[in-house]
């Protein structure tokens, strides 16, 4: 790929990213209500004291202006005040952020870790009965609403079997000391395989409903493309000369089959973080998704908005990374 | 003029293909029982005042949270149980596929009218109308779905109305660049040439000429993005951000029955349940479609 194509890949992304800032800004503008009297609550104030609010928080300023002053906010992390926290918005997402980065991480290696091995045995074994078995559960996969099958983890493990916690990241009693943030990984970098367990055994539920729907989806699309290698002449020549079909499938046909499972799975994450606020309202993680939906209740504008923003900007990212990394891998594509 | 769907090239003469696609999704037994599902569902959201068998908003607190009847305390006069507020959970059910399928239906058919115009717009005008439209496709795809149908019902407020609004803002950009692709193709085929040399108009190439031709693919992408946009609909009500109460919507009805999780499963489970198993009926009955329609066309 030649720096000048990946330059105008990276044009097109500034164009991308500046439409999703227009559409964020106009969805702040266009909402119903005074932010204004919204901020001010029942507090009662001289009209000119709220003139003088209206005039700080620039919403006297024509729209084109306003849009500026925005974009030159959002360039250095100013996106206002949480009305709710009365702290800034970028400090309150930001404490929220790492337990929605570690339940994404989880539930995108358990899908990928899933997904592969079940997507090559359906192809290797196609029109058997296990093949049948994965077509179903993929369906089943995709066809299930996220919160239901939340909420029947939760009977199961959490009520009936009481194997699991119903809520939360960790017990109180196992809190360690921040390095990460992360608190799988914290708990390992201080030595506290307790808390570990305690920290994984609360993670599971919301992590499998999470990444279920990108486990049906890689799952349908490693088992086509396996199919579809294995069609291909070198497989083929490699089995006339008598090559292991072991060694046929590692070596030889599985590195071009994940070609797309690899796309697929950079641009499904950016579909998790959507999940992120369904998964985390049913198990009450504490992330920036249940931050999001709390907020939208106590009409929390300045934080709706920069966290729409925030994710739309990383789904733009990724989907930026995932076309990338498609030609990254399959040399035969030109961007 | 000569009629243009007369001539042999416009490859529709025959208005056989239609009928040879129908016979092969009919001969797919799975599919076909899928389509009667979710045919059954329709027909149960347009007669459920017929079907329902008690005021799905009629609360009596003596049947709080009483149990389907095939448990102790339950009754068959109240088939699948009652939720906290004593209401039939069937009657529920059976009104709540109004909501979805009112929903399903509706943002699809509005959607797939503006993606199959501004598809065929920008795929057979090109320049400054296609960079424009290509240009806005890309940024609503620069949004999580989920993410901006939340955002939008925010800022609209909750409301059947504003459900199908905020979803048809974004869903309309999946059919366009079907539409699109496909009229990028079909504009330099011959029918198409003969109908320019003829002296044919834009809009009746597009609309007479083109858009005959390409339907097939966004009949299939609209059924399987059904599926998608009940989903859709059932989470942002399960979010409280949808349909609101006494209304019955599955995805509401989901949400009310978490509180009531340890003493009465039977709540969260049964709308849930419905929910799946109309999706899953689209599902299946799209796939089968895609099958008939075009063996080799991949979503």
């Amino acid at each position: 790929m030649s720096p000048g194509k990946v330059l105008e890949r990276l044009a097109q992304l500034v164009l991308v990213l500046l439409g999703v800032s227009v559409i964020v800004f106009l969805m702040i503008t266009l909402t119903p209500g005074d932010p204004v009297q919204i901020m001010l609550g029942d507090q009662h104030v001289t009209p000119e004291q709220e003139q003088a609010l209206r005039r700080d928080m620039g919403l006297d300023l024509p729209l084109p202006e306003r849009f500026a002053t925005f974009i030159g906010n959002a360039f250095q992390g100013e996106f206002g005040l949480s009305f709710f926290h009365r702290r800034p918005v970028a400090e309150v997402i930001a404490e929220r952020l790492p337990a929605t980065i570690e339940l994404t991480l989880v539930a995108l290696i358990l899908a990928v870790a899933t997904a592969i091995p079940l997507g090559v045995l359906a192809a290797v074994r196609k029109s058997t009965i296990f093949d049948k078995l994965a077509t179903v559960t993929s369906l089943l996969g995709v066809s299930m609403p996220g919160f239901w099958f939340g909420i029947l983890l939760l009977l199961l493990f959490a009520v009936n079997l009481q194997m699991l916690p119903v809520s939360g990241r960790i017990d109180f009693a196992y809190q360690v000391e921040p390095i990460t943030h992360l608190l799988l990984v914290d708990t390992l970098l201080r030595g506290r395989p307790d808390a570990f367990v305690n920290a994984l055994s609360h993670i599971i539920m919301p992590a499998l409903t999470l990444g279920l729907p990108m486990t049906a989806i890689l799952m349908r699309v490693t088992r086509a493309s396996m199919l579809e290698v294995l069609a291909q002449d070198y497989v083929r020549f490699a089995e006339a000369k008598g090559i292991s079909r072991r060694r046929i499938l590692f070596r030889h046909a599985l590195k071009n089959a994940l070609i797309p499972t690899v796309t697929v799975a950079a641009l499904e994450t950016g579909t998790l973080l959507g999940g992120n606020m369904i998964v985390e309202t049913v198990f009450g993680w504490p992330g920036l998704g249940r931050l999001v939906v709390e907020s939208i209740f106590v009409r929390n504008y300045p934080l709706v908005q920069t966290a729409v923003l925030f994710y739309a900007l990383t789904y733009v990212l990724l989907n930026f990374v995932a076309d990338l990394l498609y030609t990254v891998l399959n040399p035969r594509v030109k961007l | 003029m000569t009629s243009l769907a007369e001539a042999p090239e416009s490859g529709r003469d025959d208005g056989s293909p239609l009928a040879r696609n129908l016979r092969l999704f009919a001969g797919n037994r799975l599919a076909s029982l899928s389509a009667a599902v979710v045919l059954a569902v329709v027909l149960m959201a347009v007669f459920s005042p017929l079907l329902a068998p008690h005021d799905p908003y009629e609360t009596d607190l003596f049947r709080r949270l009483q149990p389907p009847a095939w448990m102790q305390g339950g009754e068959w006069a109240y088939l699948l149980g009652c939720d906290a507020l004593g209401r039939d959970i069937l009657s529920r059910i059976v009104y709540g596929a109004r909501v979805s399928v009112f929903i399903g239906f509706t943002v699809i058919a509005l959607a797939t009218t503006v993606g199959i115009l501004a598809g065929l717009a920008a795929g057979y005008l090109r320049g400054w109308v296609d960079v424009v439209i290509s240009r806005l496709v890309d940024v609503l795809l620069g949004f999580p779905y989920l993410i901006f149908a939340i955002a939008l019902m925010a800022m609209m407020g909750p409301g059947l109305q504003n459900i199908v609004l905020a979803l048809a803002y974004k869903e309309w950009v999946i059919p366009c660049r079907v539409v699109r692709g496909e009229t990028l193709a079909a504009r330099e085929v011959e029918y198409v040439e003969a109908a320019r040399a003829l002296g044919a108009g834009r809009i009746r190439i597009m609309l007479s000429e083109i858009l005959p031709n390409i339907l097939s693919p966004v009949i299939v992408v609209a059924t399987i993005r059904m599926a998608n946009v009940i989903i859709l609909e059932a989470s942002l009500s399960f979010l409280g951000l949808g349909v609101q109460p006494p209304t019955a919507s599955w995805g509401s009805m989901v949400a009310d029955g978490r509180a009531f999780m340890l003493e009465a499963w039977w709540v969260s489970t049964f709308p849930g349940l419905a929910i799946l198993v109309l999706v899953l009926a689209i599902n299946v009955a799209s796939q089968g479609l895609r099958d008939a329609f075009d063996p080799k066309f991949h979503d």
